[in-house]
């Protein structure tokens, strides 16, 4: 399963007889299949395109350079190479790429490879199109040459090349067209030829995934690996002083028992032959922590010091004509204040990450989302070149942001933990659920206020919004880019692009410095500027005795794809026809460049509000995969509305205090509502799905609740200001 | 030396009687299609059959098995409910990251086996125990609703 193979691209060609653009990996890796071994010369023979493996035995493999994390990346990306080969969609396999930011990067990020911001398939739109193309190219080229026709006399329909009478599968003509110049210029399809984009491609991944044949990190086992199971400070910010592991090595199964320390993280590990061992004997550690440095605020403090702080003037993100003025002088305003939690990504697969060392760098598997952010930082740690730090990818068990960390945590911790047995044994470092939960980077605590004016005719007329947190770009690759004067773009998304035509507009930020660790969580900026935004207009709405789906159309002329996707969602949900005992609340946000719009109906029982249902539109550009967009929608309102009802991460004295599923409550099924998907028809270029249904879910149910009751709901999450759901 | 019976063949596994079911198939028995999520029977992620019941393995220790049939996700598709239900699984494209989906699929046969044909309060009783943070939970009602269909 680790065998190191270098070969040449060439080499591989006589060897096999495939077509392979770009580089090939013997091992295959079926779609289930374990871990595969990477050319540690992988670099050195890369033709332009490195996406595609035709094999004699007719399989067409696209290599994926995006983590595959529930998303559908490698439905997504292997359907864009698939339209332009014209293969047929049973012969596509999906294979993770390995991190190389030169073949692989996100075309969006420069020289990086990552995956996020719902970009997966927004960049590769071209990149994969242009690869399938050439390909195709190329097998029409050798079967012209293998029956000495003209090239336009060849057809290529659905994986079969014909002419006349002749025909030839793509396996059968792949040597003979790897040995074809790889043409420079291709064109391709015009969209109305499209035969596979527009249609609900079964995923890859799905069988292997309703088998329990998939391979994730937690699935890896090297020859001779321990696993590593670690003690961290109970505070962040707090150093280990010492450890006493007397009980810990006692143990059975229990080899090794070290301190690590990391840039990002530190602690002890417990190394042993299973999990459940090294947990044992993780459990019987003592250790004693400085805690001089440690973080010891609570969330109430925390939110006091921030409601101090949106009574200043904050760093301007957005300015139009004069709000002070405009609030002065308005007939009527009214205002309100919006506070959110710290949240926990809590991804099914808990954090975990196997190294192996060897002699000038390490092998890394991993469901890896910042390949050549994490690249680096391991190479830093150990001492080498980046390109010595190869990793393998695999499935991820979910993410939501939470393996792009942009300090590599848990990679580094791997290492550390690797490097400090002396590189005596590949270590998978597997967290519980507790280290999980505890070990930071959450989605950071916000306050916002809102001050909104109207003039006699009950026009709005000026907006104020201030809004107070963390930064979560601040320190990271991403910084010189996104941190532009202060103004972390990431805490403003949603708030400073507020579409809504309103003459008088400021939006103010502050951005204290707290010593919690943050991270993206899906959707970003716009999981709480959506919710202050669009829930603060339907109370505007609601002064001004105007219907709030006519008052968001009446303000978006100059912004007619969310006009869209709200008209649609209104039109679907029934919008202006009451339905007996359902009230309904509506919203609509554009999150990286996709716009969604969503109605909630809720309807009253003694044991709660009920969800009734939720209407969403879409418009992503090119539907690549309708049914996929569906699922990520779906997903998207899930995940929101768990957050939304119950999803809070608190601290205590710099302790946080949840440590697992029985209190960080998640969504379950019972809870869970029809959700209808609409896509709006576009021939935009596709933008991504992951990420922004999620946003929309939360404000359109506060609204459905404020419609029904009259109240408005401005603390997340709803259970903390009493609101409960009925099942 | 524990011995059990592991999808139909008789296993040993060398470890301590306390030591959880889960950890035992994956890491002693390489039966790595049962997850771990919680370690608290919070998540159904550990799912797997007891003589055809849906049991938390992550807290049954492996002692209290005894020579009862265990079957997990491994094996499951072999018999007719289970090939019925993956078959489901994939038509109404319930998985996404597919962390989870071993232990609903194992809930789900179990739920099937005993009721042929559930109502969707039927469905929630049996599937809330099992999480999914990717929340295909309406998929995953359609596709047991699909299985019960095809005549399980």
């Amino acid at each position: 399963m680790n065998t190191i193979v270098n070969l040449s691209r060439r080499d591989f060609l006589l060897v096999s007889g495939g077509l392979a653009l770009g580089f090939h990996i013997p091992q295959s890796l079926a779609q289930a299949g374990p871990a595969k071994a990477l050319g540690a010369d992988s670099a050195a023979a890369f033709s332009p395109n490195a996406f595609i493996r035709i094999s004699p035995d007719n399989t067409v493999t696209v290599i994926v350079k995006h983590l595959e994390m529930g998303q559908g990346t490698y439905t997504g990306l292997p359907t864009l190479v698939a339209e332009e080969l014209d293969a047929d969609w049973s012969q596509i396999r999906a294979e993770g790429a390995p991190a190389d930011s030169k073949q692989y990067n996100n075309v969006f990020w420069g020289e990086v490879q990552g995956t996020g911001g719902s970009t997966a398939l927004a960049n590769s739109y071209e990149q994969l199109r242009q690869a399938g193309a050439t390909a195709r190219a190329m097998l029409v080229a050798a079967a012209a040459e293998k029956w000495q026709v003209p090239v336009s006399a060849i057809r290529v329909d659905r994986g079969l090349v014909s002419t006349g009478g002749k025909r030839a599968t793509f396996g059968e003509l792949a040597a003979d067209a790897a040995n074809q110049a790889v043409p420079s210029d291709v064109k391709l399809k015009d969209p109305k030829d499209f035969v596979l984009i527009g249609k609900p491609a079964v995923r890859t991944d799905a069988r292997a995934k309703s088998n329990g044949t998939a391979i994730f990190t937690q699935d890896v086992k090297l020859p001779g690996m321990l696993t590593a199971v670690v003690l961290h400070p109970p505070r962040f910010g707090a150093k280990l002083k010492t450890f006493d592991a007397t009980k810990a090595k006692q143990v059975k199964g229990v080899e090794q028992v070290v301190a690590f320390s990391t840039p990002a993280t530190n602690g002890v590990a417990v190394l042993a032959k299973d999990y459940w061992s090294a947990k044992t004997g993780r459990d019987a550690l003592t250790a004693e922590w400085e805690e001089s440095t440690a973080f010891r605020l609570g969330s109430a403090e925390i939110m006091n010091d921030y409601k101090s702080l949106a009574g200043k003037p904050g760093l301007s993100a957005r300015k139009d004509g004069d709000v002070d003025a405009a609030l002065k002088g308005a007939a009527k305003t009214l205002e309100a204040a919006y506070e959110f939690p710290y949240l926990a990504h809590a991804s099914m697969e808990p954090m975990n990450c196997v190294v192996k060392l060897d002699g000038n760098g390490c092998e890394i598997w991993n469901g890896e989302q910042f390949q050549t952010v994490d690249q680096a930082a391991v190479a830093k740690l150990l001492g080498v070149e980046p390109g010595r730090v190869r990793i393998n990818q695999l499935y991820a068990g979910g993410s939501f942001g939470r393996r792009a960390n942009p300090h590599s945590d848990y990679l580094l911790e791997a290492a550390a933990i690797a490097k400090a047995a002396n590189g005596s044994a590949p270590v998978k470092l597997v967290w519980g659920r507790e280290d999980d939960m505890r070990a930071g980077y959450y989605r950071p605590m916000y306050y916002h206020t809102l001050k909104a004016g109207l003039d006699a005719q009950g026009n709005l007329v000026a907006w104020k919004h201030v809004i107070v947190g963390q930064s979560i770009l601040a320190g990271t690759a991403f910084e010189s880019f996104a941190v532009k004067d202060g103004i972390d773009a990431s805490s403003v998304e949603g708030a400073a692009n507020l579409p809504y035509a309103i003459p008088n507009l400021a939006v103010e930020l502050h951005t204290p410095t707290i010593g919690v660790p943050v991270q993206w969580w899906r959707a970003v900026g716009s999981t709480h500027t959506a919710y202050a935004t669009e829930s603060f207009l339907d109370e505007v709405a609601r002064e001004a005795k105007k219907d709030p789906f006519e008052l968001r159309r009446s303000l978006l002329d100059k912004h007619p794809r969310h006009r869209a996707v709200l008209e649609l969602a209104a039109q679907k949900a029934g919008w202006g026809s009451p339905k007996e005992g359902v009230s309904r609340g509506i919203a609509v946000h554009e999150s990286f460049s996709t716009y969604v719009a969503q109605v909630v109906e809720v309807s009253g029982t003694d044991a709660g509000v009920k969800i009734e249902r939720v209407v969403c539109a879409v418009d992503c550009g090119v539907a690549v995969n309708p049914n996929i967009i569906a699922m990520q929608m779906e997903s998207g309102i899930g995940y929101g509305l768990s957050a939304a009802l119950t999803g809070a991460i608190t601290l205590k004295d710099g302790v946080v205090q949840q440590s697992n599923f029985h209190d960080y409550p998640v969504l379950r099924m019972n809870q869970m509502p029809p959700i209808e998907v609409f896509i709006v028809p576009s021939a935009e270029k596709p933008t991504g799905v992951g990420e922004p249904g999620t946003p929309v879910i939360a404000p359109a149910l506060a609204n459905a609740i404020l419609a029904m009751q009259g109240k408005p709901v401005r603390t997340l999450p709803m259970f903390s200001q009493g609101v409960t759901f009925a099942t | 030396m524990i011995s059990l019976n592991v999808n139909g063949k008789p296993v040993q596994a060398e470890v301590a009687g306390d030591t959880p079911l889960l950890w035992v198939l994956r890491d002693h028995l390489e039966l790595t299609g049962t997850k771990f999520g919680c370690g608290m029977a919070l998540c159904g992620a550990c799912t797997v059959h007891v003589d055809g019941e849906p049991v938390r393995s992550c807290v049954t220790p492996v002692a209290a098995v005894g020579s009862r049939k265990i079957t997990t996700i491994e094996s499951i598709g072999e018999t007719r409910i289970g090939k019925a239900v993956q078959a489901a699984w994939v038509a109404e494209s319930v998985p996404q990251c597919g962390y989870c989906q071993s232990g609903q699929v194992m809930s789900a046969v179990a739920l099937l086996k005993a009721n042929s044909t559930p109502s969707d309060a039927d469905i929630d009783t049996a599937m809330s125990g099992n999480l999914c943070r990717c929340a295909t939970y309406p998929r995953i009602r359609a596709a047991i609703k699909r299985a019960a269909r095809a005549g399980t």
